[in-house]
């Protein structure tokens, strides 16, 4: 899809306010030529999928510290289906535990980097699904 | 000479980079010697320790008379596991408590308000009511163990529950010591858990050092926190300016409410990080005794010397905890917690292994104290005051953070203060800046970190984690319900209705929150009565 920039939406949902990796995050999808939305904080998943729906991205990712990601993923991928939605591409990272990501992945999350992921890694993540077409 | 000159520069050219940085990318040098220090006088700058500008510790004796407190924060679930954390602990010869809510609490919603679904009992303890606090506490004695607890945009309430539940232990409020966090300010600026706007908020933490200067007398009325501060990114620079910044803006609007310097300072309480960069934290911490003595003494003109003092507690760094090869958590939070206790601290909370992934498990609470037992009983730190004290290295260090604090300060004054700095996203944004060129430093591998960017190993089995389930919120939102049905609905209201009533006067709210905590009003219910007159904050964009 050439000249098409990708577009993603960086989320804090919850009560969560450490907000560091999500900003560091977003400002690296940035310098990657990406155009992306910072939601601000404690946004609730049901905000998260209007703002997904509305500023149709290719992409959105959860940044959640708090513990509660099990039941904030679910929430917000199921709203996505609801909304036909299901075809964008939904990452997150935060404190996650090794024996969730299996859970969360079959629920439809695509990817969850953990601590010390690198920003490259999560950018060469978005570029290669979307290039594959995830996105119809 | 010129042999030595050669012989010099081929030595420079043989090091393994062209420069050296600390974590926070301070450039250090090849060598410190006397000429570092060449201003230095040793009255002025160093002191004994246990006298002014305490930059060698705070107490002559430091930890000959006695050792740092081993005080573990911990916190999940129900207040009836917390509490059986809270007695493991102390059976394990933990020396005093520390309390981590859970984020309703934190935020002041009850476990069954809006966007607490999900989110109870998993990061600290749930506390919805007097009923919770005393189910934290029971068979523990107030007036026998020290409490921190770490709460701030509704920490006017924890502390009147608090207070509360001494009293029905029969124990005197004036007996009871520990320390509310309460620091409103690095909410603001890094953790950003806040509530009400910046100006209802420092009333908030004004009203209770004042409760506390009247009636608690042996119980610290705020913990002024770097360590958020830090973890949102900042250098250990920034850490140390923006904590001391915050410091004199609550010194500024206690006396503004009409207190003596003198009545509330001596219990003014700090809190900072203890990150990997070895001698650049020893020195943070000692350049934050002497600039505090210095600011506490020269500006504000106070004569107690306990005024002067900054006595603080320390967390080592939870930010630099890896997922990967977690058992290496263990040695980073050793060398931080080594360098706390040499920095003078006076508590310490070591971090558990597992920290990157969840809170801790028992076994992994257990070896984080069993560090810092290590430490105390075993090292021979403890032995002697100050041991670095003269090194040229570490003096020069000081002077340098002493001085870039200075600096900072001088930029926020311009800013008029730090609700003003706040407003305008200066801290926020030195904050941000900071971490995102660390991250940079990562992921081009001019910082190592071990496991993660370099000596990485492929499949690494995971660990066993702490795991909370939605039972907790079950459980709370039941007990709740049971709550609400048996309490006295006319006293309740009445207390709500006049806490509204105080809340738009100027009078000290904290003897109407403890009449409300009395009536059973939960978290949820008090924090809404203020909201409907303070409102609530919206973060600026920028």
């Amino acid at each position: 899809m050439p000249g098409h920039k990708i577009r993603v939406l960086i989320a804090k949902p919850g009560l969560d306010g450490h907000d560091r990796g999500a900003k560091v995050v977003a400002r690296a999808l940035r310098d990657a030529g990406m155009e992306v939305i910072y939601s601000g904080l404690r946004q609730t998943p049901e905000k998260i999928a209007q703002a997904a729906l509305q500023e149709d991205v290719d992409a959105v990712g959860l940044s959640i510290l708090s513990g509660a990601h099990m039941h904030l993923f679910s929430r917000l991928l199921q709203l996505l289906k609801e909304n036909q939605a299901d075809d964008i591409l939904v990452f997150g990272g935060g404190i996650i535990p090794d024996e969730d990501i299996p859970k969360l992945k079959a629920m439809g999350v695509d990817e969850i980097f953990q601590p010390g992921a690198s920003t490259s890694e999560i950018i060469e993540f978005v570029r290669g699904k979307i290039a594959k077409g995830v996105r119809p | 000479m010129k042999t030595i000159e050669k012989e010099k520069a081929s030595q420079h050219a043989s090091e393994r980079q062209e420069q050296f940085t600390t974590v926070s990318g301070e450039v250090i040098k090849h060598l410190y010697t006397p000429e570092d220090l060449s201003g230095l006088d040793y009255e002025r700058d160093l002191g004994d320790p246990g006298e002014f500008p305490y930059t060698r510790g705070a107490h002559p004796t430091m930890y000959r008379g006695k050792l740092w407190t081993m005080r573990q924060f911990s916190g999940y679930g129900t207040p009836q596991e917390t509490n059986r954390r809270f007695k493991f602990l102390l059976e394990q010869g933990q020396t005093g408590l520390s309390v981590a809510f859970d984020l309703p609490t934190l935020m002041g919603i009850d476990s069954d308000g809006p966007l607490a679904e999900g989110e109870v009992g998993k990061c600290g303890v749930a506390v919805d009511s007097l009923e919770d606090m005393e189910i934290l506490f029971h068979g523990i004695p107030l007036d026998q163990v020290t409490t921190s607890m770490t709460i701030n945009a509704p920490a006017a309430v924890l502390l009147a529950m608090y207070v509360v539940v001494a009293e029905k232990q029969g124990v005197d409020p004036a007996e009871i010591s520990g320390t509310v966090q309460n620091d409103i300010l690095k909410e603001f600026i890094a953790q950003k858990e806040w509530i009400y706007p910046p100006e209802p908020s420092m009333r908030l933490v004004v009203d209770s050092i004042q409760f506390c200067t009247e009636h608690l007398p042996r119980y610290n009325s705020i913990s002024i926190s770097g360590y958020h501060i830090r973890e949102a990114g900042s250098t250990a620079l920034q850490e140390l300016a923006f904590t001391l910044r915050d410091g004199i803006e609550y010194v500024q609007w206690c006396r503004r409410a009409g207190m003596a310097v003198d009545d509330f300072a001596p219990r003014l309480s700090f809190f900072f990080n203890s990150h990997n960069d070895f001698f650049e934290e020893i020195a943070k911490f000692r350049a934050a005794r002497r600039l505090w003595a210095y600011v506490m003494r020269d500006h504000f003109g106070a004569k107690r010397e306990r005024s002067w003092m900054c006595r603080f507690h320390t967390q080592t760094a939870g930010c630099s905890l890896t997922a990967q090869q977690p058992v290496n958590n263990i040695v980073r939070s050793a060398i931080q917690a080594l360098a706390a206790v040499l920095g003078g601290t006076n508590s310490l909370h070591t971090n558990s292994l597992d920290e990157a992934l969840a809170l801790p498990t028992e076994e992994a609470a257990r070896i984080a104290l069993r560090t810092q037992q290590i430490l105390a009983y075993e090292s021979g730190v403890p032995n002697t005051v100050d041991p670095l004290g003269g090194s040229y290295f570490v003096e020069a260090l000081t002077n340098e953070m002493e001085e870039g604090a200075r600096q900072y300060f001088h930029k926020i004054d311009a800013m008029g203060g730090m609700i003003g700095a706040i407003e305008r996203g200066f801290p926020q944004r030195e904050i941000q800046e900071a971490s995102y060129q660390y991250q940079k430093a990562v992921e081009k591998r001019q910082k190592i970190i071990v496991g993660v960017n370099q000596f990485v190993v492929d499949n690494e089995p995971p660990i066993e984690v702490l795991q909370i389930g939605p039972e907790v919120q079950e459980h709370q939102v039941k007990r709740l319900k049971r709550l609400r049905s048996r309490r006295n609905n006319q006293a309740l209201q009445k207390a709500l209705s006049e806490l509204e009533e105080a809340a738009r006067s100027d009078k000290n709210l904290m003897p109407f929150l403890i009449e409300a905590v009395k009536e059973y009003a939960t978290l949820g219910e008090m924090c809404d009565a203020l909201k409907e007159v303070f409102g609530i904050y919206q973060e600026p964009a920028f």
